[in-house]
């Protein structure tokens, strides 16, 4: 009995630590970032070639989702304040139904543009494990950077990674 | 006693070791947890009220323990 | 009493929970007795990982239940009752250690609690472990219930054990086990409960005698409970909870509840629970003479009972969009009807010779209904 649970033990801490740190906040990434059409809320199309030679940052976020209604504010911020430079931020917001995303933008806006994913193919395509995620892109539209999940704090993260990939 | 601690070590480990790898991915995304993340599926909205029933039922009941639940949510961060 | 205070409480281990505070009101009716209780709770994140909660709670209660009416006078007592925790997240994990304690004139209980959840395989399980150590002190009112003279008679030890397993299992639909195995060790009866046996020397046909109970005990209880999401926009929750123990009590619970919203602003709920218990083994309404086994008790809450729950709570968000620092607004009502029924407990208040001979007095039955009114603000 001793043995058999000395050993379950074991293999219970070594789950908790693999568990937890398959879990970090950001981290480098590579490949073409996969293209895309979705509609704005006022049903015109857009995507990310729109911004072809701009760096992006792709934010997946959702009306039901705590961290990123944390994070819009600061997003905004951060969008005005690099746009000059060439940067831009994609708003994909994963909710199934638009009516409370339409309600949540008139009473909290933003100025980046928003794109609707109901049907998360977009979603799937950038393999979103996370919420909320931010995809960086670079001018060449590699992507370079996702980092999953927000806390206070994580908005010097991006604006250190835009910032150097404005430079390149 | 045992026989308890032994079946939560194995439940314990059993998860862990299917959530360090294996062929199975989780099946839920997290962009498609909006049911989940919905206050009306919290396992416990209002925990001072529901203490106080579990009180109530532990002075007028020889029975004892086991009430309670966590994990659900929109499983952000 | 301690279990309770146990309650592993809903931990979603992403995030810690809104900053909240809440004050409560109870009333519980029922059974000769009258317990009314306030309280007030705050919860506040100090940093964004860590958060600490305090509350305080009083219960004034008036009356006597059943067996003290059979035999003592009138109670009047008030129950005070602090408690602290603190939360602290980190990645995927939260840690909670909490510290409560309740002062009655009569009974005062300690439980220091640590536990620690989870959050594994893409967030859809959550595993839940937790520790708790209670220090009871029980002591007896010999005096009047305006002129109390206390004397403390024992005291109990008490650790629990418990393990939780959430996992979800649709996009509508989540699981979770909970297995809870405590031991207590001490003076574990209640003084003012006695038993009765046959004694035809006594008007009555029958003697009162201190109750005898072991001095250990060790429970085990398993809940598994599903909540699923019906696609109007409602949810809908089972739960079975399974009890035994060494005493002998084995207990099952079934309970349906059925959750409704309306917009942002309202939320209905209803729910039933059926509850039923076997009699502790040393348990006897009547013993047939005086010493006639080694342990004995004829406390109700070890006879063999049932009871039937039909509750319903309605929740209305005054401020469900918030206003300046509050991001939302509730107040809530609660009531629910219990209805209790003892197959082996004699009501031998009301009943007794000549009409009845000690044994064959009506089995006991009575109704109680549980007030709650709270106004809850998130921050």
């Amino acid at each position: 009995m001793s043995k058999i649970s000395t050993l379950l033990k074991r293999c219970a801490m070594a789950g908790i630590v693999v568990a937890s740190t398959a879990f970090a906040a950001g981290g480098d990434a590579s490949g073409p970032a996969p293209a895309f059409t979705l509609t704005t809320l006022g049903g015109q199309a857009s995507g990310l070639s729109a911004y072809k030679g701009q760096v992006v940052m792709v934010n997946f976020w959702a009306t039901w989702c705590g961290p990123c209604q944390q994070e819009m504010p600061l997003l905004d911020q951060m969008y005005k304040k690099y746009k000059p430079a060439g940067f831009t931020l994609i708003g994909v917001n994963v909710d199934k139904e638009a009516p409370a995303v339409k309600e949540l933008l008139t009473r909290k806006p933003v100025s980046f543009p928003v794109l609707l994913d109901p049907a998360n193919q977009v979603s799937k395509a950038y393999h979103v494990d996370e919420m909320p995620s931010s995809v960086i892109i670079d001018r060449k539209g590699q992507i370079r950077y996702i980092h999953r999940g927000y806390k206070p704090g994580d908005e010097n993260d991006y604006q250190d990674r835009i910032r150097q990939l404005i430079r390149e | 006693m045992r026989r308890s601690s032994l079946l939560l070590l194995g439940a314990l480990s059993g998860t862990l070791l299917l959530s360090s790898g294996c062929s199975l991915q989780p099946w839920v995304k997290p962009y498609e947890r909006d049911r989940l993340a919905d206050p009306i599926m919290a396992w416990d909205r209002d925990a001072i009220s529901s203490g106080y029933m579990d009180h109530i039922r532990e002075s007028r009941e020889g029975s004892r323990g086991a009430t309670g639940g966590a994990g659900g949510g929109c499983g952000c961060n | 009493m301690i279990a309770a205070l146990l309650l592993i409480r809903s931990t979603i281990a992403d995030v810690l929970p809104d900053d909240r505070a809440d004050v409560f009101y109870s009333k519980y009716s029922g059974g000769g007795m009258d317990i009314t209780g306030y309280s007030a709770t705050a919860r506040a994140k100090i940093t964004e990982n860590f958060a600490v909660e305090a509350n305080y709670f009083i219960d004034k209660v008036s009356g006597a239940s059943i067996d003290v009416l059979s035999q003592a006078s009138v109670i009047k007592d008030e129950r005070k009752q602090k408690s602290g925790t603190l939360e602290y997240l980190h990645d995927k994990t939260t840690y909670t250690a909490s510290y409560i304690s309740s002062v009655e004139r009569d009974y005062i209980s300690e439980t220091a609690s640590f536990s620690l959840s989870q959050s594994m395989f893409g967030d859809l399980t959550t595993l839940t472990l937790g520790f708790a150590d209670t220090h009871n002190t029980v002591g007896e009112n010999n005096g009047t219930a305006d002129v109390p003279k206390v004397a403390w008679v024992g005291h109990a030890l008490s650790r629990a054990y418990s393990g939780g397993l959430s996992q979800i299992l649709t996009k509508n639909f989540i699981a979770d086990v909970n297995l809870q195995v405590i031991t207590d060790a001490g003076y574990l009866a209640n003084p003012y409960r006695s038993i009765r046996y046959l004694d035809p020397l006594n008007a009555k046909g029958y003697s009162l005698a201190s109750q005898v109970y072991p001095d250990t005990h060790t429970s085990t209880a398993v809940q598994v409970q599903g909540k699923y999401y019906l696609p109007y926009r409602a949810a809908v929750t089972a739960l079975y909870r399974y009890y035994n123990d060494t005493w002998g009590v084995v207990g099952n619970t079934y309970e349906l509840d059925y959750t409704h919203p309306i917009a942002n602003k309202w939320i209905f709920e209803g729910r039933v629970r059926y509850y039923k218990q076997s009699a502790a083994s040393f348990y006897s309404d009547l013993f047939p003479f005086a010493g006639s086994q080694n342990f004995t008790a004829r406390d109700q809450n070890l006879a063999a009972l049932d009871n039937t729950t039909i509750g319903a709570k309605v929740t209305y968000a005054f401020l469900p969009d918030g206003w300046r620092m509050f991001k939302r607004g509730t107040v809530t009502a609660d009531v629910s009807r219990i209805r209790f029924n003892y197959l082996d407990f004699r009501d031998i208040k009301d009943f007794g010779l000549p009409q009845y001979a000690p044994g064959t007095e009506p089995l006991y039955q009575f109704s109680a209904t549980v007030y709650q009114l709270f106004l809850s603000v998130y921050f």
